[in-house]
């Protein structure tokens, strides 16, 4: 239900969360509660009416989320939280349309949907928590796995080099293209908020501590070891080219806004103007 | 599959088109479907199989794919037009059907009747009777959006409504929650399947001709369904008491018409285009009261009402 009033407040974004399906199922240290908690953070930002919020998620750790929060909310299956939102978008046009779901998620079983929605410039915010692994199903080898890292699927090592998603949004069309990291909470918010105020599909990348099922196997252990990384090598680059900013372990990462564009119109809306012109040519003949 | 899901609670009646290759991938959100009990339509031209098969030669081969094509254990709707005027009539009952019942419901055409041109009755708009999901009548602080009223269906809200709907492919309660353990499950897909089989016969539709004294029924459904009202006519010239069931909704399967007729009736024949689906199904219902001869052809022609004819005269003089 949505509560009309603001409650007293147990938590400062209470006011977002179904607090009666508390406590959540992730693990302490895990990225993607802030990564949340950013979100809705720019939406009061914003200014967006609650009754407007879609959430639409995955399958995985991430793709729980959109049953904690007190917004329309679709759990939806692994892959295809992408074209449920398209479906969604297509009929209400009106609505605030977010796509929150995991890396394996939106880039191995559901990547064709995500370039083919850049492509079309679907009005849709897609926020990525990129945990570098499969979370939910105990750390197997993802498309965003960095090369040389270990997964229960790989325990000599990943050969395969990963996705370097905000490259592979741009060249597929986003209109907004930004990283951050779920420690860096109060950027991660400005860019949420500012993507929010766009129109167009609009991706961003968050990088999300896995300590259970990444961190454990790659040498980063501790629970917080994993935000000591993302502390200590993060660099802020705001306009980087995208094709600069894949994630090397031992090298800097590359965060910032990376893209922001004005594209006219989504496919759908010009889709809508032909069509209205096709039948006014029409109604002239007659 | 997926767009047609989330159009469908963005308050729209949707629908996708598709043939086998297609069906067998949409399978996997064709389940979220039904348990996300959502209102869609699919229409299945069906073409040979397995695999690319045919493309695009006639078939029925996707009958069981459409009752179990997607894991765990459902009951939907499918219904089988023999034309393309029963092409556009059903499809509204399709609509009707996924929008009363709350499940994805399949057209399940074939090759012959998606690509063949026919005359089609478009009636007025007013003549057509539409049907519309129900929607909650309670405040968004009150609705649980899984619980059901009596008739098993819960009214389901529309995104941007102000309900804060929270819909999961996971086993969930009534206010649609997780709930992962084996009540939840129990009660849930009870009632998922449930749904269906307390209004089997409101769903079931068939047409009947010749019964009353037939000693053999030809059972069909879909294209089959011209040739084998031809043959038992053409019997029916010859003096041999032949009748003809055809199924319009294939599932839920008309399973009290066979039970009843099989009171009756010495031979069911049941000629359809592929190697015996719904020959098993009747055969199940008319529990040895009477005989089931199968006509299994796997597609890429038809079966001539000559075909049918052979065995109605074959079985006769048994
Ligand atoms: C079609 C299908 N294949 C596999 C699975 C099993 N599965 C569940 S979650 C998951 C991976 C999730 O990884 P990611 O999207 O990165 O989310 P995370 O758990 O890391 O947040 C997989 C493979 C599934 N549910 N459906
Ligand atoms: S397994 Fe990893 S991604 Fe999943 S909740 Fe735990 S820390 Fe988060
Ligand atoms: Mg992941």
């Amino acid at each position: 239900m949505i509560r009309e009033e603001e409650p007293q407040e147990l938590h400062p974004m209470d006011w977002w969360l179904r607090s009666e399906r508390l406590p959540h199922i992730w693990c302490a240290g895990c990225g993607i509660g802030p990564t949340l908690y950013a979100w809705t953070r720019a939406l009061d930002r914003v200014g967006i009416d609650k009754k407007k919020v879609v959430y639409v998620s995955g399958i995985g750790c991430c793709g729980r989320g959109s049953g904690y929060l007190d917004v329309d909310g679709f759990h939806t299956t692994h892959g295809r939280a992408i074209p449920f939102a398209v479906g969604i978008k297509l009929v209400k046009p009106e609505l605030c349309v977010s796509v929150i779901s995991g890396d394996g998620d939106l880039f191995s079983i559901g990547g064709n949907h995500f370039i083919h929605a850049a492509r079309r410039n679907v009005d849709l915010l897609v926020i990525c928590t990129n945990n570098f692994i499969y979370g939910m199903t105990g750390g197997q080898l993802a498309a965003t796995t960095p090369q040389r890292d270990y997964s229960t699927t790989t325990p000599y090592g990943n050969t395969e080099p990963a996705f370097n998603t905000p490259y592979l949004a741009d060249a597929s069309g986003a209109v907004y293209v930004a990283r951050w990291t779920s420690i860096h909470v109060r950027l991660l918010e400005r860019s949420i908020a500012e993507a929010l105020g766009m129109k167009g599909f609009r991706y961003i990348e968050v990088l999300s501590p896995c300590p259970v099922n990444y961190g454990r196997r790659n040498r980063l252990r501790e629970v917080d070891d994993i935000a000591k990384w993302f502390w200590e090598f993060s660099v802020v680059k705001h306009e980087a080219d995208t094709k600069e900013v894949q994630i090397e372990r031992g090298k800097p990462l590359i965060l910032g806004n990376f893209v922001k564009k004005e594209k006219k119109l989504s496919c759908y809306e010009e889709l809508k103007e032909l069509e209205e012109r096709v039948r006014a040519a029409a109604e002239a003949k007659k | 599959m997926a767009a047609i899901l989330g159009a469908s609670w963005a308050g729209a009646k949707s629908m996708t088109a598709t043939s086998g290759p297609g069906l067998s991938l949409m399978m996997e959100n064709f389940g979220l479907g039904v348990m996300m009990e959502v209102p869609t339509v699919v229409v299945d031209i069906q073409r040979g199989g397995p695999s690319t098969g045919l493309p695009t030669l006639t078939a029925q081969g996707d009958v069981m794919q459409a009752r179990w094509g997607s894991h765990g254990h459902y009951e939907i709707i499918a219904l089988a037009p023999d034309s393309p005027q029963e092409a556009f009539d059903l499809t509204i009952r399709c609509f009707n059907l996924a929008e009363k019942y709350r499940v994805p419901v399949i057209l399940l055409a074939s090759e012959t009747v998606g690509l063949s041109a026919g005359k089609v009755v478009v009636p007025p708009e007013d003549e057509i009777k539409l049907i519309d999901r129900k929607k909650p009548t309670v405040p968004p602080g009150e609705y649980l959006p899984y619980r059901p009223d009596e008739d098993l269906i819960p009214p389901m809200a529309s995104a941007g409504e102000g309900y804060a709907i929270c819909a999961t492919g996971l086993t969930h309660d009534e206010k649609g929650y997780p709930e992962t353990n084996a009540e939840t499950q129990e009660k849930l897909v009870r009632r998922l399947n449930d749904k269906i089989r307390v209004h089997l016969e409101e769903i079931v539709d068939v047409e009947e001709e010749h019964l009353e004294d037939a000693e053999i029924a030809v059972v069909s459904y879909g294209q089959v369904s011209r040739p084998a009202k031809r043959a038992v006519k053409m019997a029916r010239d010859e003096g041999i008491k032949a009748g003809s069931i055809k199924l319009i909704t294939v599932w839920p399967f008309a399973e009290h018409v066979i039970r009843k007729w099989a009171k009756q009736v010495e031979w069911f024949i049941v000629p359809e285009l592929n190697y015996g689906q719904i020959y098993l199904e009747v055969r199940r219902e008319a529990c040895g009261d009477s005989k089931v001869v199968p006509i299994p052809r796997m597609g890429g022609r038809l079966i001539t009402p000559q075909e049918i004819y052979q065995e109605i005269k074959k079985v006769s003089k048994n």
